[in-house]
């Protein structure tokens, strides 16, 4: 980024102290980037390895092949993917309007907002399954002769787990609330409302035409980061004794080492694409970055750009 | 992402919608437009969903822990009262511990995640390439958010006992376990490393050329700029993100759970072992208490986290 600027005509004595100096930290930089590249790359590397090698058979593709009609895969995953739409459309839901509000016209729920939001990231998942589990034991011991009993057994339907449902919002809301209140930040909002308003538009027609097209970056990101949340959680749904996708992986790894292993490979490369496209999909739209986040402020400063 | 990172450094800075925007002398007067003003109920309608989800969703299980985790557990000689037991039970023995190993594998890993995260994510925010910045970030996000089954199956494969890695240099003749204390910690790096580089970008890029300038200007050597002038001003962010990456491997299951089933003490195997009943009927209960001190401990871990990212916006802009 910065880094890109072409050196000022300016420059100066520095500049030329610099060139001098470049070649160590340029150095340093290579021996870090290799290390760490090493360090990430290698496991998955060797998982790829360890799929298509396997010993006895050699070279076989037999374990990714195999995926797609191994037991319990569409099943899980199908789980996944509709728990995952639920959890977005509910997340995007309760937050969006809670935001916008916020932000337009009650400004003093601000903090409660925020505090909300964040309440989550004080109880790690599996205290917060201790808890569920305690509450939904509550259905058969206290209210097994009310009305409210079904109301527990819908929950815990293992056709669509509402419970995990439930959980899995709670979970994604304080890195949702960042990326959204984020989003928000970056637009003003109150002249956008206000345009809109003057020109006739009604409130919703303000929020969805105007206020929502503005968000689509932030919008995509949580989501994106939710379905990656919900793709990968584990411990709720393992402890409640449901098999969506991550839990499905670890319960067929104990007979069939390499499919869970290929398993694993494939749904890190897809999340890490997904999320690259998205990343790229975001620069596209705004090319400049928002006021005052990366951007140096005093740019004609006769600078060493390299911060190194 | 990094970018909205950076732009909420103090997410309480105030209620300066307009401010955000950046007009100041511009700006539409805000309290002008009756239009606004009207619709003040429906801002707290707006936020009435919110508000009953996290009392329903949160309110209910923490209820339950708090007053389950003082009650006797059900089916327990005795009947149903209230008492320590659980509690005590959960700091001693066994319990104490996982407990104890939970925070040594956390600290350890954390300050070893910040050791390693700053030269990293310095070198990605100095690199020419832009391609490799967002590749590496949105890595970053996919190992740190991402992590879990998958990454334990990618070491299994790599470094476990049938691991290309530990067949290949015969690793295991020189003591070498995955499942194991040290085993795990290297494992956890694979998440915590990257969410330090996703924590500390923002301050890195915040971190303004002026300040290395000045410093040059007035003779610093590169050594001297460090220690005096980024290394300070980065302190909180620094400070900060152990805290993150502690609470982030404190809390951290399904990794373990996948990888050494329960044959490293850790106080979220624990749990999840008595909650799947394998303890001593009667007992349940003693999960909560585990939750408690769980979450007595990630409740001090944010309530040192939060100050420090204050702190930490102070300088950088």
């Amino acid at each position: 980024m910065a880094a890109l600027t072409p050196p000022a005509g300016t420059a100066a004595q520095p500049a030329r102290e610099a060139a001098g100096r470049r070649h160590r930290p340029r150095l340093w930089r290579g021996v870090v980037g290799l290390i760490a590249a090493l360090y990430f790359l290698g496991p998955l590397l060797s998982s790829l390895l360890f799929t298509v090698d396997v010993p006895g058979q050699g070279f076989t593709l037999g374990s990714y092949s195999g995926i797609l009609g191994a037991a319990g895969f569409w099943s899980s995953l199908r789980l996944t993917l509709e728990l995952a739409a639920a959890t977005i459309a509910v997340t995007m839901l309760l937050l969006v309007p809670a935001l916008i509000a916020v932000r337009l016209t009650a400004p003093r729920l601000r903090v409660l907002v925020e505090v909300l939001c964040s309440l989550p990231l004080v109880v790690p998942a599996v205290a917060l399954t201790a808890g569920i589990s305690s509450v939904l034991q509550w259905g058969p011991d206290d209210f097994a002769d009310t009305p409210l009993f079904q109301t527990f057994n819908t929950v815990q339907n293992p056709g669509f787990p509402v419970v995990l449902l439930l959980a899995y919002v709670l979970m994604a809301l304080p890195l949702a609330y960042r990326t959204l209140d984020a989003g928000l930040r970056a637009l003003d909002l109150t002249t956008l409302v206000e345009a809109a308003r003057n020109c006739g538009a009604s409130w919703p027609r303000a929020v969805l035409q105007v206020v929502l097209p503005n968000l689509r970056g932030a919008l995509l990101n949580t989501g994106f980061l939710t379905l990656a949340l919900v793709l990968g959680e584990y411990t709720v749904a393992s402890i409640l004794g449901y098999q969506p996708f991550a839990v499905w992986i670890v319960s067929i790894g104990g007979s069939n080492a390499q499919m869970s292993v290929s398993v694993s490979v494939l749904s890190l490369v897809l999340t890490w694409v997904l999320l690259l496209l998205l990343a790229a999909a975001g620069r596209g739209r705004s090319a400049r970055p928002p006021r005052g986040t990366r951007t140096s402020p005093a740019a004609p400063a006769p600078t060493l750009q390299e911060k190194s | 992402m990094t970018t909205a990172h950076a732009a909420a450094p103090s997410p309480a800075a105030g209620p300066s919608s307009q401010g955000a925007g950046g007009r100041p002398a511009a700006a539409p007067a805000p309290r002008r437009a009756g239009s606004l003003r009207r619709p003040r109920a429906a801002g707290w309608l707006a936020v009435l969903p919110l508000i009953v989800f996290v009392l329903v969703v949160f309110g209910l299980p923490a209820f339950a822990i708090l007053t389950n985790a003082f009650k006797t557990s059900p089916g327990a000689p005795g009947g149903r009262h209230w008492t320590t037991a659980n509690l005590s039970q959960s700091v001693h023995g066994a319990y104490l511990t996982a407990l104890w190993g939970s925070v040594k594998l956390s600290a350890l890993t954390a300050a070893i995640g910040v050791l390693l995260g700053l030269p990293l994510a310095h070198a990605v925010v100095t690199s020419r390439f832009r391609a490799l910045r967002e590749g590496v970030l949105a890595a970053s996000g996919v190992l740190a958010n991402f992590g879990g089954v998958p990454l334990a199956f990618a070491f299994v494969a790599t470094l476990g006992n049938s691991g290309e890695l530990t067949r290949g240099l015969d690793l295991g003749k020189h003591g070498w376990s995955l499942y194991s204390f040290t085993g795990l910690a290297v494992v956890y790096l694979y998440f915590l490393v990257p969410l330090m580089v996703l924590t500390i970008t923002p301050a890195l890029d915040g971190l303004s050329s002026q300040l290395r300038e000045a410093a040059q200007n007035n003779g610093a050597t590169t050594r001297q700029y460090w220690l005096h002038v980024a290394l300070p001003i980065l302190a909180p962010s620094l400070m900060g993100g152990f805290v993150l990456l502690f609470g982030s491997a404190f809390a951290a299951y399904a990794t373990a759970a996948a990888i050494v089933g329960s044959s490293v003490p850790l106080i979220t195997l624990q749990i999840a072992n008595a909650l799947s009943g394998n303890v001593l009927a009667g007992q349940g209960n003693v999960a909560l208490a585990l939750s408690l001190d769980m979450i007595v401990i990630a409740g001090v871990v944010m309530a040192l986290y939060i100050p420090l990212q204050r702190r930490s916006a102070r300088w950088l802009h």
